[in-house]
């Protein structure tokens, strides 16, 4: 029942987008067309997950024995930097169509502090879902969480790529033109996913 | 005074959030009042004037082909020298920003300044631009911060001028897309007049 919760949260009330600010500017860059948002959100899917798991344990058995929290900034950015050149030469290897499809959005997405924000929630925040007392989450749970996360992202992304398809054909004052009209956009939506609000 | 351009360029002409558009998610996520977004602004400067003087001087001897993952880490360094300052000092500043204080790293304000501009110039040009560039984000969150604020709670830094509930929405997420999108336009217009 728990994960339930964590899924429905980190998808609709909390959505990283709308609600967390995590993110945005790969969002507002690369929204344009749908193709290209649905290949940054599978890219942002798999290593906001793959991020998580690498720190989670990093710091669970790493920086916490050593009482070396304060270098949690430092290690997970290095970490996630090291892991997407990873994953780029791999995918590479393995499934060169996968890497025709997401590689020119790796680079970017060290940069995207949805990864670097994701995975300093998971291992600081507390959590309380359906009533049950605030406690931090296991590995299991970080994982539901990150997954959860990166899968809201994809459907914000999505939803405001195909709103965004509409916006270019139609006629915007000048001064609106760009990313004023997106942006505006952007904010009718995330009154919409307040509408999630209570629901968790 | 001929170095004084390096300064005012960040204001208007660079103006990070309304020309450049960077650094979004702080931008949108800490302006939900003025004191918030002064206090964001303020910190992203702090790293942002040491990172570009550090980067500036030891931008000569990093090989070329390291270099993003030096100005990184040279960031990174300066953020947790910030988050251990704000603990200590600001511990209540330190809590409301939360979370955002240690994504200075990814602002891409920070880094965009280290490879476009700290690399290439000396140590005081460099200071001066991150500077600059550092007023001109501090002024633009204050300004969504002191929008959102009045809309939102009827004040302005906390002394409240109009009474009884202002308009939720613009605290929360919502009401930042829709400022900053309407602050946007407003610049478009002061920019296409000039």
């Amino acid at each position: 029942m728990e994960y339930f919760l964590i899924i429905i949260s980190a998808i609709f009330v909390n959505n990283i987008l709308l609600a967390q600010f995590l993110g945005i500017c790969p969002f507002l860059g690369v929204s344009n067309k749908l193709s290209t948002a649905t290949g940054m959100s599978g890219a942002v899917c798999f290593v906001i997950t793959l991020a998580t798991v690498v720190t989670y344990l990093l710091n669970q058995y790493l920086l916490v024995p050593f009482g070396l929290e304060f270098l949690q900034t430092i290690a997970f950015i290095l970490v996630i930097a090291a892991l997407v050149q990873m994953v780029e030469i791999v995918l590479k290897k393995i499934s060169p169509s996968l890497y025709q499809a997401l590689g020119i959005f790796l680079p970017l997405i060290t940069t995207n502090c949805a990864v670097l924000g994701v995975a300093i929630t998971v291992v600081t925040k507390q959590f309380a879902f359906g009533g049950a007392a605030p406690h931090m989450l296991n590995l299991a749970q970080a994982v539901v969480y990150a997954f959860a996360t990166s899968l809201g992202y994809g459907l914000a992304m999505c939803l405001f790529a195909g709103l965004r398809e509409h916006l270019a054909g139609n006629d915007v004052p000048k001064a609106f033109k760009g990313l004023p009209i997106a942006l505006i956009t952007v904010g009718i939506m995330a009154m919409a996913f307040l509408g999630f609000s209570g629901i968790v | 005074m001929s170095k004084w351009h390096f300064v005012t360029d960040g204001f208007i002409k660079n103006n990070p959030t309304f020309v450049l558009v960077l650094g979004m998610c702080p931008t949108l996520a800490t302006t939900t009042s003025a004191m918030n977004g002064l206090e964001m602004g303020l910190a992203t400067m702090f790293v942002l004037i040491l990172s570009n003087i550090v980067i500036s001087l030891i931008a000569p001897v990093v090989p070329d082909k390291v270099r993003i993952p030096v100005y990184i880490t040279v960031i990174a360094t300066f953020v947790t020298v910030l988050q251990l300052l704000m603990q200590a000092f600001t511990p209540a500043v330190y809590e409301t920003l939360g979370l955002f204080i240690p994504l200075i790293v990814v602002n891409c304000i920070v880094l965009g300044r280290a490879e476009g501009f700290a690399n290439k110039h000396g140590v005081v040009e460099s200071a001066l631009d991150g500077l600059g560039v550092g007023l001109g984000f501090t002024a633009s969150l204050t300004v969504i911060g002191i929008v959102r604020e009045i809309l939102g709670s009827g004040a302005v830094f906390g002394w409240k001028f109009i009474p009884g509930d202002g308009i939720l929405a613009f605290v929360m997420a919502p009401g930042a897309f829709l400022v900053l999108g309407f602050l946007m336009v407003l610049f478009n217009k002061y920019l296409a007049k000039k």
